[in-house]
Parts: structure tokens; C-alpha cells; sequence
């Protein structure tokens, strides 16, 4: 057992962890973080994809013990003061989701996507949600909700 | 919150056919789902599943010893270790009295059938303690044969099943002559040889893999008088009615819930071995067990769907009018016959005439047994099988007269005023309206021209030619009446249930036998309630899901829970108005017959006398005041058995650009014009139509399940298992005409598979079109640009995947 404290969504936690636990394991099984759900295990479908220190990263693709001494940022934790995150917004206003499973993991990707590049062309929010899949809406309207928030300025507040 | 609002007389009608914003995002877009994985219960324990790595092989011994002893492991448990409360997977849809079906064992003993069966189960504290355990089971097998590819199964070379003597389960046969629907099709193909125009093609079907997003899950919870499953399912009615039957529970002990369930599309429509061990093991250890399967392992053995061979035959006269068309299928069941099984190639037995006017028709499906993961319900579930061979066909036709594949279609497609028309099959389309539907996609598409720029490009000899491919699909669905299913021999009915329950603060709780998986349910049934009983959408609740909440109810799929559970709505919500109506009389002091029910209000005619519905319903919960000989409450409920299926229509126009010099695909333009009869919310219709082309356009290009010759599924992870990613994918041009269903109050036709139905065929022919100049008529499914570039280069289809996914596992294909 590996001793980590870390940051997630605001709050101060510190745990003992099996250095082999992943963070996505971590957050739904110690944490309770249920929102950020695991869809694969080869890394391909990133609906577990969090922040990590601002940055976007598969969360099943990271060890716990590696979070360590970071802020980590999930689903739960994006909307503000009861706020929605302008990409949540878009989602729900374009109806970028369906059945809502890779959801979480496709708005933390959206939003890295934003901050890294504020008014992306069609070809760039398609290649910058490459890695994570989803079954339902055929992307569509996933397209559609970031170009909705980057227009919106998303990209410049978050 | 205030009591209800009843909706001003003006604003009647105004829900429907909005593009409400969903009710169910809220909770989806911050996290707060409840997914079967999510649920942690006290005590809980965690099973892994040890699964067989051979297609088929008899268990010769199983030592748990090791696992037994791994930390945390509570109990190691085999077939061997239960008796009959284990149950069997049961299926549901016999197709033939004599159809040959395998007992199918959750937890076999003795033999394993597909590679991924499970033969043990480990039960530990934690999920990860259970899988480390699972390592440590030693089991034993003795390898038999398998039987593997469908056309020597079907040959019964090697027996899937020894004991039962064959692979071939079923023969379903349909022939119009003899049905009296239609004329002799062996007629009509001899007179086509004489004078006419006989087309003969083989087609394959490849198998494909769901690939819900939500991995499956079930937790058992036996610790109350009723046992509890929650399951991530989309038949949460069937799976309770199906535990009852085969595990000797009584049904009143138990309660299925299907909470937030990610995704389905035909491939949650299933009862699982992994819901019947958990339900074994929690009624054996008496404690509550979670199994959450990985991906590989739901890749493994979740079902699949499609696998087919189609042999087709079309007979037309010289013009090109058709005469006659003759389908022989075999499909591949894999080893155990699923709960709808053969049903699913039978389901397209009605739909390969599709919208024309063939005057005789045989359709024969031979299913087949193998040694791999059982096949059942995939978006479409027969149609899409359907729809991909006489779309395919009318294009080789047209090839063939020498017209445009459009002119052919319209040669012989029913005319909008020949409506409603009964088909060689012996079902009658209601409505539809074909011309109006390719005229409205041909003018999105800018079809003239493209089909300019395709004829400059190929007299130039342009490296990148341009194809042009259609689908002018129709479906049936809404499944279905129960008499119909009847007749067919399917083990169950096809209505749907609806309860109304009007609360005393006005707000409405509705409950429906419907279960939604992404659909989208809980807006669009909140807006047809609204509209029904004129209160504010944000005051009707959908619940749906908990067979203790909605304790009737046959599911969601094959596009029903709009045509027949939006139906069931209906009939419950006017249930409440007539119980409403004397107790508002009552209370105005008026006659019953002078009261007038508009915009959720009661008024007496000729005055300015009214109340509202919300009212009605707070006066009979004080009931302090109600007329005499009636019950003191408003609720009600409807049961709605379908008096036809409904049969949605649309014309799909692809542009695909081929590089004939790789073999590289790009598509350049999608336009679709679905008519699904009136439309509730053009939004969640949207999303409906752009996730069915992809996973349709996904099954031309990309997806595919693969074994290699040992029976190993060698596409069982998404490494290899190739969905399509926003990357893959353009944007779509979609619109709508409307011919309103006939035979249900709201006139809807259904939309959940149409986008899927219709796109297959669409995108193939694109390719095909792209490179028939080259003297190319067919290229197997999924057209990768390996294989385009075979069958421009080269005699056939492009060749199978199999032989091709091979080298990279043995020694000298690594050197490649």
C-alpha cells in the first residue's frame, strides 16, 4: 500500500492505495466519484477521462499513485456554484448525448479541446475527440454541442 | 413548486412536435447517473467469471484449490455445484415446431460450446481480489472440433453440438404462391430466363458486435422477502417473467430494475448467463454480489449480431419491371439459440420486397449452429439483412437495364396513391409516400449534379472516382400485434402498458412498460402526457424501468416504445379525462353532457364555468365531495395491443469518393429523408437518425466481428474491433416528409433503427458505384481499402477477413 493525497473536485483527500490501482478504479471505488465511468480496457473509448493538473487524461490510463500530490477534476466537479460549465450547457442544448454513458468522458475531453484551442474547425473538434468513442449519436451532435460552447466562448472562460 | 398549471385553451397541441430539451440530461452531464457498476449494497460481494479459451472442448476436471485459497475469495463455485435453481437461458421465439435448440446451461459442466463461456465463478470482497482468483482456477479440457464457418456447418461437417446430430437448427420457409399472397417465384425466374432479366448474387453479412457503451453489469440483492436484480438491460420485464420461469422463484418474489442503462441497440435485449449466476450465487450465499464484465469480455460474449450468407435471385422483365424475387439465407445462431435467435433473419423475411411491387416472393432461412459467441437482436435486427440485399439488388438491376439506379426504384415502387397496399408478404402499408421523399433528398443532394461531376471525373480517368449510392428503405416496426406474433410462434405478446396516476398536487406520475436506454423517454412521453391532459410538461413524470413501479410492460426494442407504448400513453391519459368528467360535472353542478374538455380544463358549455384536471384530482383525493356510484381517484392505465406494425420509409442518397489507386474511402456527402409519420421531438429524432447511419455506414466500412480457424475471436477488444470515431464521421444532411401512420392515434411510424436499416445498402452501393466502370459489381462488407483495391485489381468480392487477420498471429506473418 502506497500512501497518496491528492486534490479531486475541490476536496482534500489521502488514501492507501495498492500501487497497481488505476485512478479511475480510485475515484469510483474509494472516492465514490461514480460520474467517471470505466468503457473499455485498452484505453480506446476514454469515457473515463478526467482532468489531472488541467490537462485531460484517460483516467484508466493513470495509476493512482501517480495522481499523487495533483488536482484531479471530474465530471462531478466541472459545474460551478450550481453553475453548468458552458460545455455541459452545449451538450444538453444540442443534444450531444443519448444514452449519457461516454458523456462524462466526451465533455472533459471537450473542454481540454477548448482550452487548447478556443474556435476549432470541424476537422479539429473531430480529430480532438478522437479517442473517445461513443455508440449512440454518431457524433453529430457532439460536433455540434463544442462548436455551440466555442461560440459561446467556452474555450476562454474555462 | 405550485400545483399544476393548467395550459392556456391557445397552447393546446404545443408540446408535440417541439424540440423540447431532454429531462434526463441534468442528471447525464454532471454525473449524478445511477449505472448498475455504481451501485455498492452493504456486504457486497464481487464475481469474476473463468471463461474457456477453446470454440470447443469437453471439461475434463476444474481444481479451484488455488483460487479457494486467494485472499478475500469467499467461494469458488462450477456447474457442477448446482442443480436446477441455476435455470436455463431460455429462447423465447421458436421458429419451427422441430427447430434443433441446445440446452443452454449459464454454467456448463460437461463440455463448452464458444470460446468465452463460462465454466467457474469466484465470489471475493473486492472485483479485483475475484479476477486475481480467477488466474488461479486450473481447469482441464479435452479440444473437440469446431464447427466454425457457417457454409460448412451448414454441411454439418463438424457438429457444434454433437449429441444433437446437426448444426441445422431451423428451416423457415414463406413462399407467396403458397401463402395465396403472391404468384410462383420458380415461374417467374424461368420466364426471366427465357425473356427477360435474371440476377443472381451472393451477399455475406458479416458479424458484428453491439458495442453498447456501458459495459453489462447486474447486482442481485437477496437480502428481503423479494429478491432484487438491477441489470443493465433493456427487458427488465422479460428477464423478471424469464428468472420466474426457469429458476423457481416465484415472479411475485422478484423485482427487476433497469436503472440508468448506457446504450443497447438490440444487444441488452438478452437474458445472460452472467444474470443467471449472480441471481445463483446471491440466492446460494445469501449476501448481495456485483458482476460488471470487462470490455474484452463483453466483446467475447455479449451476443452478436447479423451473420449471414443471402443467395439472392431477381427475376424482371426486359425493362426492368420486377417479376420475382427469391432469397435463400443461411444464418449463423453460434452456439446456443438466443432468446429471439432464428427470429432475427425471420424478422426480415418481410421486408426484402421492401416498397416494391414484386408479384412473387420465397424466402427460406436456414439457421445454423457453430462454435461461436450466440448471435441475436443487432439495430435492425433482419431488416438491415433485408434492406442490404434488394437495395443491393435493385442497383445491379439498374446496372444491368442500363437506367439510373433511382429510374429502376421508380419503375417499381408502390405509388403514394396505391396506399394503403398489401404486399406479396401478405402485410398492409398503411401510408407512405416514396416520390415525395426521393424528391425532397434528390434536391438536398444536388443529385443531377453530382451525378455530372461522376461521369466528367470517370471520362477523365480521374485517380479518385465518385460513386453515387441509394436506399430507398422502408421498415416495419413497432413489434407488434400480438395475433401476428401469435402465428409465428414467438413466445410472448407484443402490447405495452401505460399507467397515469393524477397526484394530489396536480402533478402527473406516468409509468410505462417501456424501457428506455438513451432514448429519451422521459421528454418525449412527458410531451404527448402534456399535450394529452394539458398540463405543463415540467409537471409530468416518466417512471419506467422498476417492474415494482411499472409492473407490466414487454421493453424496449424494434422501435415499439413510441408507435405502441406512446399509444398505451394515450389511452390512459383519455381514461383520466373520462373518469375526471363526472366528478367535474359534479362540482360544477352541470350535466355531463354539457361538459367540454380542452387545454387540461372542463367547461361547461355556453358559460364561463370551468375547472381544471389538476383540480379534479385534489377534489378526489380530499374527496370530501364526489358524485355517488363513482371511485374517489383518477388514475388509470391502458394496456395497447397493436392492430398493424407501422412502416416508416425514406430515401438515402451517399457520395463516396474511392482512390483507385489504394483503395481509400472518403466520404464526401450523407443525405437522408426519413417519413416517420408525425414526429413528437424533431431533436431526439435527429439524434435517433445520425447514430443509426453511423453504426449502418460502420457496418459498410469498418466493423467486424473475427475468428480465427481455432474458433479465438481475434476482433475482442477495441484495439481491434474497429468503431467508428467522430474522425471516421461527417456531418449529415437530414430532413423528413410526413405520411402519418394510419393505425395509431398520434400517427407516428417509429425512428430507432430506420438511420441503421437504411445506410448499409446506401454506402455499398456508393462504392460500388464508384468503381462498377472498372468492372466491379460486388465488395464484401466491411469495404476496407484493402479490399476495394483487391476487387478493382482483381477477380471478386475483395476476399474474407479471416484469412486475412490471420498472419498477424503465427511466426511468419510477423515478418510482414
Amino acid at each position: 500500500m502506497t500512501r497518496i493525497s491528492l486534490t479531486v473536485d475541490g476536496a482534500r483527500v489521502s488514501d492507501d492505495v495498492e500501487p497497481r490501482m488505476l485512478l479511475v478504479q480510485y475515484l469510483r471505488e474509494r472516492l465514490g466519484k461514480t460520474g467517471t465511468v470505466i468503457g473499455c480496457d485498452t484505453s480506446n473509448c476514454g469515457a473515463c477521462t478526467v482532468h489531472l493538473n488541467g490537462t485531460s487524461v484517460k483516467s484508466c490510463n493513470v495509476l493512482a499513485v501517480q495522481a499523487d500530490g495533483g488536482e484531479v477534476t471530474t465530471i462531478e466537479g466541472l459545474a460551478q456554484d450550481g453553475q453548468l460549465h458552458p460545455v455541459q450547457e452545449a451538450f444538453r442544448e444540442c443534444h450531444g448525448l443519448q444514452c449519457g454513458f461516454c458523456t462524462p468522458g466526451m465533455i472533459m475531453q471537450s473542454v481540454d479541446l477548448l482550452n487548447s484551442n478556443p474556435n476549432p474547425s470541424e476537422e479539429e473538434i473531430r480529430l480532438g475527440l478522437e479517442g473517445n468513442l461513443c455508440r449512440c449519436t454518431g457524433y453529430h451532435n457532439i460536433v455540434r454541442a463544442v462548436q455551440h460552447a466555442a461560440g459561446q466562448g467556452a474555450g476562454a472562460t474555462s | 413548486m405550485t400545483a399544476t398549471q393548467e395550459r392556456p385553451a391557445d397552447a393546446v397541441e404545443r408540446e408535440i412536435g417541439r424540440d423540447r430539451r431532454r429531462k434526463e440530461d441534468q442528471r447525464l452531464i454532471t454525473g449524478r447517473t445511477r449505472w448498475t457498476d455504481n451501485l455498492q449494497l452493504p456486504g457486497m460481494l464481487h464475481l469474476a467469471m473463468v471463461r474457456s479459451p477453446f470454440a470447443h472442448a469437453t471439461i475434463t476436471s476444474i481444481d479451484t484449490s488455488a483460487a479457494q485459497d486467494a485472499p478475500n475469495v469467499v467461494t469458488v463455485l462450477t456447474g457442477k455445484d448446482f442443480g436446477e435453481e441455476l435455470g436455463v437461458c431460455i429462447n423465447a421465439w421458436p421458429i419451427t415446431p422441430d427447430q434443433v435448440t441446445p440446452v443452454h446451461s449459464p454454467l456448463p459442466a460437461d463440455r463448452v460450446s464458444f470460446a468465452g463461456e463460462i465454466v467457474a465463478v469466484v465470489v471475493a470482497r473486492s472485483a479485483a481480489e475475484a479476477r486475481d482468483a480467477a488466474e488461479l482456477v486450473d481447469v482441464e479440457y479435452d479440444e473437440l472440433p469446431a464447427a466454425l464457418d457457417l457454409k460448412d456447418a451448414a454441411a454439418d461437417t463438424v457438429l457444434a453440438h454433437p449429441d444433437l446430430g446437426t448444426n441445422k437448427s431451423a428451416l423457415w420457409v414463406f413462399d407467396s404462391g403458397e401463402a395465396g399472397t403472391g404468384g410462383n417465384v420458380e415461374d417467374a425466374i424461368s420466364k426471366a430466363r427465357d425473356d427477360g432479366i435474371v440476377i443472381e448474387r451472393e451477399y455475406r453479412q458479416q458479424r458484428l458486435i453491439p458495442a453498447f457503451m456501458e459495459p453489462r453489469s447486474v447486482v442481485v440483492d437477496p437480502t428481503s422477502e423479494q429478491l432484487t436484480m438491477w441489470s443493465a438491460t433493456q427487458i427488465p420485464h422479460i428477464l423478471r417473467f424469464a428468472l420466474a420461469a426457469t429458476t423457481g422463484v416465484p415472479e411475485s418474489k422478484i423485482r427487476v430494475i433497469a436503472p440508468d442503462v448506457g446504450g443497447g441497440f438490440g444487444g441488452k435485449l438478452q437474458v445472460t448467463p452472467e444474470e443467471w449466476i449472480a441471481w445463483a450465487v446471491a440466492r446460494r450465499i445469501h449476501k448481495p454480489v456485483k458482476y460488471t464484465e470487462t470490455r474484452s469480455e463483453s466483446l467475447l460474449s455479449a451476443h452478436h449480431g447479423r451473420d449471414q450468407w443471402q443467395k439472392l435471385t431477381l427475376a424482371a422483365e426486359k425493362d426492368g419491371t420486377v417479376t420475382g424475387f427469391k432469397v435463400e439465407l443461411l444464418a449463423d445462431l453460434g452456439a446456443y439459440v438466443a432468446i429471439v435467435g432464428g427470429g432475427v433473419p425471420v424478422l426480415g423475411a418481410f421486408m426484402f420486397n421492401a416498397i416494391y411491387k414484386f408479384p412473387a416472393y420465397h424466402f427460406a432461412c436456414q439457421t445454423v449452429l457453430t462454435n461461436k459467441t450466440w448471435t441475436d437482436a443487432y439495430r435492425g435486427a433482419g431488416r438491415p439483412e433485408a434492406t442490404f440485399g434488394i437495395e443491393r439488388m435493385m442497383d445491379e438491376l439498374a446496372a444491368e437495364v442500363g437506367v439510373d439506379p433511382l429510374a429502376i426504384r421508380e419503375k417499381n415502387w408502390i405509388k403514394h396513391d396505391e396506399f394503403p397496399f398489401t404486399t406479396v408478404c401478405g402485410l398492409e402499408y398503411d401510408s407512405g409516400n416514396y416520390e415525395a421523399a426521393t424528391a425532397r433528398a434528390k434536391e438536398m443532394f444536388g443529385y443531377d449534379e453530382l451525378r455530372a461531376e461522376q461521369m466528367a471525373r470517370r471520362a477523365s480517368g480521374d485517380k479518385v472516382q465518385l460513386g453515387i449510392g441509394i436506399s430507398t428503405f422502408t421498415e416495419m416496426c413497432g413489434l407488434a400485434p400480438s395475433r401476428v406474433l401469435g402465428t409465428l410462434d414467438y413466445g410472448a405478446g407484443g402490447w405495452e402498458y401505460a399507467s397515469v396516476r393524477m397526484l394530489a398536487t396536480g402533478k402527473v406520475e406516468v409509468t410505462t412498460g417501456a424501457s428506455a436506454h438513451g432514448q429519451g423517454h422521459e421528454t418525449a412521453f412527458s410531451q404527448i402526457v402534456a399535450d394529452r391532459l394539458g398540463v405543463a410538461f415540467e409537471d409530468v413524470e416518466i417512471l419506467h424501468g422498476d417492474t415494482q413501479v411499472a409492473h407490466r410492460g414487454l421493453d424496449t426494442y424494434g422501435s415499439r416504445s413510441l408507435v405502441v407504448g406512446g399509444e398505451a400513453l394515450v389511452r390512459a391519459a383519455d381514461k383520466v379525462i373520462e373518469k375526471a368528467k363526472p366528478v367535474a360535472a359534479h362540482l360544477l353542478e352541470a350535466s355531463v353532457d354539457d361538459l367540454e374538455f380542452s387545454g387540461g380544463r372542463f367547461t361547461v358549455r355556453g358559460t364561463d364555468q370551468g375547472m381544471g384536471i389538476g383540480e379534479v384530482a385534489t377534489a378526489v383525493f380530499a374527496a370530501h365531495d364526489y358524485p355517488e356510484g363513482v371511485e374517489p381517484q383518477l388514475d388509470s392505465d391502458a394496456t395497447y395491443d397493436p392492430v398493424n406494425f407501422s412502416f416508416p420509409h425514406g430515401t438515402h442518397l451517399c457520395a463516396m469518393e474511392v482512390d483507385t489507386e489504394t483503395g481509400a474511402l472518403t466520404m464526401r456527402k450523407y443525405v437522408c429523408v426519413d417519413d416517420i409519420g408525425n414526429i413528437i421531438n424533431p431533436l431526439i429524432v435527429s439524434g435517433q437518425v445520425h447514430g443509426g447511419l453511423v453504426q449502418g455506414i460502420a457496418q459498410a466500412l469498418w466493423e467486424e466481428a473475427v475468428y480465427d480457424d481455432s474458433g479465438t475471436l481475434v476482433s475482442g477488444s477495441f484495439v481491434d474491433y474497429l468503431l467508428p470515431t467522430a474522425a471516421d464521421t461527417i456531418s449529415f444532411d437530414i430532413d423528413h416528409t410526413t405520411s402519418p401512420s394510419t393505425t395509431n392515434s398520434l400517427g407516428t411510424k417509429g425512428v430507432g433503427e430506420a438511420g441503421t436499416i437504411a445506410s448499409t445498402p446506401a454506402v455499398v452501393n456508393a462504392v460500388v458505384d464508384a468503381v462498377r466502370h472498372l468492372g466491379v459489381n460486388d465488395i464484401q462488407m466491411p469495404c476496407t481499402p484493402e479490399r476495394v483495391w483487391r476487387a478493382i485489381n482483381g477477380p471478386g468480392a475483395g476476399g474474407s477477413t479471416t484469412a486475412d487477420a490471420m498472419p498477424h498471429f503465427d511466426g511468419e506473418g510477423e515478418q510482414a
